[in-house]
């Protein structure tokens, strides 16, 4: 039971925030990368002890370029599929070395990072698995909504319209040309204690979701919006505004499902989606029509999320209808 | 005291992998390699054996998880065959690159398509290259003796390098022999528990798996490599206290009937029991025929195999292989190569065949041998040649 499991868990606040960073400065990432500053933030909260296994991508390519590290922690990376499958190697080991004695008795957190490539696409096999199986480790996918690490390819997770190298704004189609594959969705299918989303303007949210994560025994699946200046066209100054835009628009709405039940960070006055879609020139050939599309598909997909939330979580539902009254 | 029992090969390398006391396995299906882990699941499952049994959803994530396990200081083991081996075959690399000493059994299976699931031995001939310790048991004790002994070679400090123990599918696996089993007391003092010189520590951390730039990849390579060609020396010393401990003797390379030989019959694994038998035959009829067989096939001990081919006229390499396009077979290509530029060197007479499970009988080994002197006769100037293929 995940009630036991938090038993002890204190939200973070500004004036609590842990100084240990397990994932330092010095790193390559690109100037005003959300990606690095999502990880971070994970990492922070979390906390040690921690082993962390990251998939191949921009975060692994941008904190060990040999002989440097940015991890203070001990890390793995073995290829670009199978973190999870590591991760699920990692947390079996450490386990029966406790058992049977000959590793010291101490809670380590195994944490893994992917992009959405390695997660949604090739990955999602192995995540699958790991999570099926019921590892104890917080997965956290960090969505930057493309292969950016290759250079700006489209995946499951690109959202509609979106411009990438391999889903481009043509004469005949309008860049990707699918809708973002649910991720969450598909990991709360898998009945796994804890699924959240996050994104980084809500930094607090964000870590209080990573360290509840990491403290439920079992699998736990972080979804993580991550902007990405150089990928989406967007000034380096811009990463917590998008990160911000795209919550308050209820493109990527923030919530958490605990042993099945949905609780939703509520905004019931969204922005139109189209202050969001002017920030990044991704979408800069995006046509009213399709953004009219998107904003009604939006609205759609909020309002399922409520019900959802409704259906699985009657009590947060009846609460915030007394205060509202 | 070790006791004699009739037993199926691969339910005597779940014997031996419990005996190593393992701690992590990871297992996925594929004939002909899932007795070996369905045993160990039962073994795991009835308390028998302390170990994290985890059935990934796949040969990639088998491998990956071994990874994981083995980083963070785990004695690791998993199994596999042919299209399971082929779907390994990225993180193989990563294993030997990364020094995570991992034992995986290969029951030797042909590679699709079409599909086929019995013996020959493309899928590890696709890993040749993988920097694994690779080793080819003849029958049961050897599977079993040398499933113990590459916990302790891979182990090794001085290795630090996975071990793929090669077994031929049915023809070995799945037949019943009679293998001398050990005591687990017997065990303990050859085999102590895994020390890793670096794992995944909160206390020491390191990092794992960084990005390598042209700067230093070659000499990363080169590292494995220098380990790869000294783990011979290791597994020298291993086998050396094995056979003083328990007085089974093992060699790289073995020599059958070679004294006068004129004639040299090469082969790996398990049909090689099958070619002494046809070299018994030809011996009989005053024929100057040997067997020489590789049970270390990486690192290739050159030294050894040159010694004991040494006077032969003709050398007769049977592959169970193919290099579409090339020399034949892999063996054939390693035996050539090691030959080049010798001033006196024999006539290789090259040959594939037993692919897909194609029976190789006493027969087949003679017919090769007769080729092999007949060509060696007049000089032939061939790549190589496929044996038993049905025009009709
Ligand atoms: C098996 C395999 N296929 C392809 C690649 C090439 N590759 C490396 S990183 C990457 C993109 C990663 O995208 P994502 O997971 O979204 O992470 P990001 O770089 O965007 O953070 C690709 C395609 C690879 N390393 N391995
Ligand atoms: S390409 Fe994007 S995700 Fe990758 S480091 Fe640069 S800004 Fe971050
Ligand atoms: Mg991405």
């Amino acid at each position: 039971m995940i009630a036991d499991d938090l038993k002890d868990f204190k939200k973070f606040t500004p004036k609590t925030l842990p100084r240990e960073e397990p994932f330092v400065s010095g790193h390559r990432a690109c100037q005003g990368c959300g990606e690095v500053l999502a990880l971070r933030q994970v990492a922070k909260a979390i906390g040690t002890p921690m082993i962390a296994v990251s998939a191949t991508g921009c975060m692994e390519i941008i904190s060990s370029p040999f002989p440097q590290t940015a991890w203070a922690v001990p890390w793995i990376h073995v290829a670009f599929e199978n973190a999870a499958a590591v991760a699920s190697g990692v947390e079996s080991g450490l386990k029966i070395l406790v058992d049977k004695g000959r590793i010291p008795r101490k809670e380590i957190k195994v944490v893994a990072f992917a992009g959405d490539g390695g997660t949604a696409d090739i990955g999602l096999q192995a995540l699958s698995g790991a999570m099926e199986r019921g590892h104890n480790f917080v997965y956290v996918c960090l969505d930057n909504e493309a292969y950016m690490n290759t250079g700006i390819q489209r995946s499951s997770s690109t959202p509609y319209g979106a411009m990438t190298t391999t889903s481009p704004a043509g004469k005949v189609t309008p860049g990707q040309t699918t809708w973002k594959k649910n991720l969450p969705a598909i990991m709360a299918a898998h009945n796994i204690p804890y699924v959240a989303t996050a994104s980084p303007a809500y930094y607090l949210d964000l870590m209080n979701k990573a360290k509840k994560a990491s403290l439920i025994k079992g699998p736990a699946y972080l979804h993580i919006y991550s902007s990405c200046p150089t990928g989406w066209r967007h000034g380096a100054d811009l990463a917590i505004t998008v990160s911000r835009l795209v919550v308050e628009t209820n493109i990527f709405p923030l919530y958490e499902i605990e042993e099945g039940r949905y609780t939703v960070r509520k905004n019931n006055q969204p922005k139109p989606v189209v202050d969001y879609f002017k920030t990044q020139r991704r979408f800069a050939h995006m046509t009213p029509d399709m953004l009219q599309t998107i904003q009604e598909r939006v609205d759609r997909d909020y309002q399922r999320l409520l019900q959802m939330e409704g259906l699985t979580n009657p009590a947060v539902v009846k609460e915030e209808r007394k205060v509202a009254e | 005291m070790a006791k004699r029992v009739g037993m199926e090969v691969s339910i005597s390398i779940s014997e031996a992998v419990k005996l190593a006391n393992v701690d992590v396995i990871s297992a996925y299906p594929i004939t002909p390699q899932t007795h070996i882990v369905e045993h160990l699941s039962e073994f795991v499952s009835d308390g028998e054996l302390h170990s994290a049994f985890v059935p990934v959803e796949s040969e990639h994530s088998a491998m990956s998880a071994a990874l994981g396990a083995s980083a963070v200081g785990a004695r690791t083991f998993t199994a596999t065959s042919s299209q399971g081996l082929a779907l390994m075959h990225e993180i193989m690399y990563l294993a030997a690159s990364m020094r995570l000493p991992v034992v995986m059994s290969v029951v030797n299976r042909a590679l699709s398509s079409p599909i086929n699931i019995w013996n020959d031995l493309s899928d590890i001939m696709a890993e040749r290259d993988s920097g694994w310790i690779q080793v080819f048991a003849i029958n049961g004790q050897e599977a079993y003796d040398l499933t113990l002994q590459a916990f302790k070679i891979a182990e090794d400090p001085r290795v630090l390098l996975p071990v793929a123990v090669n077994l031929d599918g049915f023809i070995l696996s799945h037949v019943i022999e009679p293998i001398e089993l050990f005591e687990q007391k017997e065990v303990d003092p050859f085999l102590p528990p895994y020390q890793p010189v670096l794992r995944l520590d909160p206390e020491k951390p390191v990092s794992m798996g960084a990005f390598g730039s042209p700067e230093v990849f070659i000499e990363v390579k080169k590292q494995v490599e220098e380990a790869l060609i000294g783990s011979q020396k290791v597994v020298a010393e291993v086998w050396k206290d094995f056979g003083q401990r328990y007085g089974r003797v093992y060699k790289p390379v073995e020599s059958y009937q070679t004294k006068g030989a004129e004639t040299i019959l090469i082969t790996m694994g398990s049909i090689t029991e099958t070619a002494m038998m046809a070299i018994d035959a030809l011996r009989e009829k005053g024929r100057q025929v040997g067997l020489v067989h590789i049970r270390l096939w990486r690192p290739f001990p050159f030294k050894e195999f040159l010694q004991a081919i040494k006077g032969a006229k003709t050398v007769a390499v049977l592959d169970r292989a193919l290099s579409p396009g090339g020399v034949g077979g892999p063996v054939g290509l390693e035996v050539k190569s090691a030959l080049f530029g010798k001033e006196e060197r024999p006539y290789v007479a090259e040959f594939v065949a037993g692919l897909g499970g194609r029976d190789l009988t006493v027969e087949t080994f003679i017919e090769v041998l007769d080729k092999a002197e007949k060509y060696s006769q007049k000089q032939k100037d061939f790549q190589y040649e496929l044996i038993g293929v049905r025009e009709k």
